[in-house]
């Protein structure tokens, strides 16, 4: 198992799916001579040609709509929207077209298609380069949302996608590409629906996804150290659809619930998760589930109010504290 | 054009039209629901140019004004109308309706609600089969209005980049819903505005058949023999209004009057009968034939069969037992 970084794995996902289909294909701004902003498609251009890595005009709507419909034949597009914050551009391809086709031609036709996108806060891209956008996909019937926390997941993640016949999100993050992890040397395939524990633990459940997992496991270890406090961590690497059984299990186990996301609150991943511990364990809790969210404004770009909108591993470790009357 | 050709494209033509006109009916009864885009007066568009196609070979995408494109690409008269009638039995399963007409089948690619909506798609497709090497063609049937998308612009950009087999056919109605062309688009004529991409245009009269086909076999010849995209426009007209729901107060009864006389039709069967190659008893009986059919045929399927099972609602939201959802085959 070697340790690579996080674009890494999301390149040899590429690489390995592009060698064995040539049906697949990737495209975006910038993935082909430059080899992707984020280095996910470096060396691709030059080992699959033009045809295969495709280099597109800035017209988020344009390519992700030719995407979908050359998936209709058989293709299998990775489609690389440069930042989430452009892909409210994509969206009416994405919502009307990839999501719905299945269905409203009675399974006739489907939309095999990937779409990858980092978002999140780095470091000052300012409030249109900052956003994220898992709290829209995940709303849309007929559409995977999944979002790897690490280079392991990254990289099964994708290859899974490419290969479901269902139309998948991956939401990434900027800030988490140069991160680096082990990923298993022989293919793997990681699952796109389900969640994982990234800690064990018996006194209150930390729901995290992407990087948000990464907070919640310093808050544990921090709560843990200084405070007694035992914390699961449970990384909701499948936004859509969300773990119930997963979610169920660790609430009912801990009896306490906290979900930290990046994003702003409202229609969030917070609140989805939030109405599945009503729904489903409701009476197991000992505690009211807590939100740990980012405020609710445009990302700022002056550093000191960007670091103010977001959450960090000591709000969680102040949210949980607060939650036992510490 | 044969003559035989000629005759049975009139059959073809009356035959939508009719087809068309008991939509409005059963619309009317209340037995079909939701949005209803008919098709009567611009159908030489359509036949004209999958005459000049390979209807079932070549691709075909168009918005919510589809059920006589699906018709000629081979779709089952009866399977459109169960459509309608929101069946199992529909081209759809009854989980489209009338602007989502599904026959992949017959490579009838579906209608689309969105305006603007399919342009992309159109293009993807041909981007499929430039990388398969096959000799089919992508044709995507829009109407005017469809042009002041962005969807548009991006679609033709990229067509015309990497050269692809994609064929733009513009049925240009002079309408986008209830604005009249010259209120919503600064270049009314839609074949210049395509210049810019580099993509070869023309413009012709779309209620006459013979024109639109020969002006289409043109097309259809550019864009499958590999020298890129290619846009027709076709002048053309809908009799009814844009959909059921229009007030259709926005047009002049002087203006439906002029083009009443251009029924595409009428053109036809008029040449016909001047060339003595069709009588006015055969096409009185062709229509007989014709509205039988419908009404002995097609209407009794839509109406005896059954709706989707409430039990089947989620049923190909998404694929069923897809390996990777679970991780592959481990």
């Amino acid at each position: 198992m070697a340790e690579i970084f996080f674009w890494e794995a999301v390149r040899r996902a590429h690489d390995e799916e592009m060698a064995r289909d040539p049906m697949v294909i990737c495209m975006g701004e910038d993935v082909g001579v430059v080899g992707g902003t984020y280095k996910a498609t470096l060396g691709l251009y030059d080992k699959y040609g033009p045809e295969r890595v495709m280099d597109t005009p800035i017209s988020e709507n344009g390519f992700t709509g030719l995407g979908i419909g050359a998936s209709f034949l058989g293709v299998r597009p990775i489609i690389e929207i440069m930042s989430v914050n452009f892909a409210w551009l994509a969206l009416d391809q994405i919502a009307n077209s990839a999501a719905k086709v299945r269905y409203m031609s009675g399974g006739q036709l489907t939309a095999p298609v990937v779409i990858r996108s980092p978002g999140g806060v780095a470091h000052q891209l300012g409030a249109q380069h900052s956003g994220r956008m898992e709290k829209v996909f995940m709303g849309i019937a007929g559409l995977r949302v999944v979002t790897p926390s690490n280079p392991k997941q990254a990289y099964g993640l994708l290859k899974s996608a490419v290969r479901c016949n269902d139309p998948v999100f991956i939401n990434e993050h900027e800030y988490m590409y140069s991160m680096k992890g082990e990923v298993p040397d022989a293919e793997y395939f990681h699952p796109l629906e389900g969640s994982e524990i990234a800690r064990m633990g018996r006194d209150v459940t930390l729901f995290g996804y992407n990087i948000s997992v990464h907070w919640c496991l310093q808050a544990a270890e921090i709560l843990s150290k200084q405070h007694g406090i035992e914390a699961e961590v449970i990384d909701l690497f499948a936004l859509s659809p969300l773990d119930r059984a997963g979610i169920k299990a660790s609430v009912s186990k801990t009896h306490r619930a906290l979900v930290v996301e990046e994003a702003e609150a409202p229609v969030g991943v917070g609140a989805e998760v939030m109405a599945i511990i009503n729904e489903e364990c409701f009476f197991e809790l000992d505690a009211a589930p807590v939100r740990v969210s980012a405020a609710n404004v445009p990302i700022p770009f002056n550093h000191k109010l960007e670091k103010a909108a977001i959450p960090d591993a000591k709000r969680v470790v102040d949210a949980v504290l607060k939650m036992f009357g510490k | 054009m044969k003559p035989a050709d000629k005759k049975r494209l009139l059959r073809e033509m009356l035959f939508a039209r009719r087809f068309e006109e008991r939509c409005y009916e059963a619309y009317m009864e209340r037995k079909v629901g939701g949005f209803l885009h008919l098709y009567p007066g611009q159908e030489a568009c359509c036949f004209g140019v999958m005459e000049a196609a390979r209807p079932g070979h070549d691709y075909v995408i168009t918005g919510y004004r589809d059920h006589v494109h699906a018709i000629k690409c081979g779709s089952d008269p009866k399977a459109v109308m169960a459509e309608l009638y929101s069946k199992e039995t529909g081209c759809s399963k009854g989980r489209g309706g009338s602007m989502h007409i599904f026959d992949v089948k017959h490579r009838f690619m579906g209608g689309y609600a969105l305006v603007g909506g399919p342009f992309p798609l159109a293009v993807g497709m041909a981007k499929a089969i430039k990388m398969k090497g096959g000799d089919e063609i992508s044709i995507c049937f829009l109407g005017d209005a469809a042009n002041n998308q962005g969807t548009f612009h991006e679609s033709l950009n990229m067509a015309a980049l990497w050269k692809l087999p994609v064929l733009f056919v513009c049925e240009n109605n002079l309408y986008g819903i209830g604005t009249r062309i010259d209120r919503s688009t600064a270049v009314t004529e839609q074949y210049k505005r395509v210049c810019g991409y580099g993509i070869e245009a023309s413009q012709v009269d779309g209620q006459d058949i013979e024109v639109v086909y020969n002006e289409a076999k043109k097309a259809v010849d550019h864009v499958r023999s590999g020298k890129g995209p290619y846009f027709l426009e076709l002048m053309t007209y809908r009799f009814r209004g844009h959909s059921m729901s229009d007030s259709n107060k926005y047009r002049s009864k002087q203006e439906e009057e002029t083009w009443a006389k251009r029924d595409p039709l009428y053109i036809l069967k008029a040449r016909l009968i001047a060339a003595k190659e069709l009588t006015d008893a055969e096409y009185q009986k062709l229509d007989k034939e014709i509205i039988e059919q419908i009404e002995k045929d097609i209407i009794p399927f839509a109406e005896t069969s059954p709706e989707p099972k409430v039990e089947e609602l989620t049923k190909y939201v998404f694929g069923e037992n897809d390996p990777y959802v679970r991780g592959g085959a481990r």
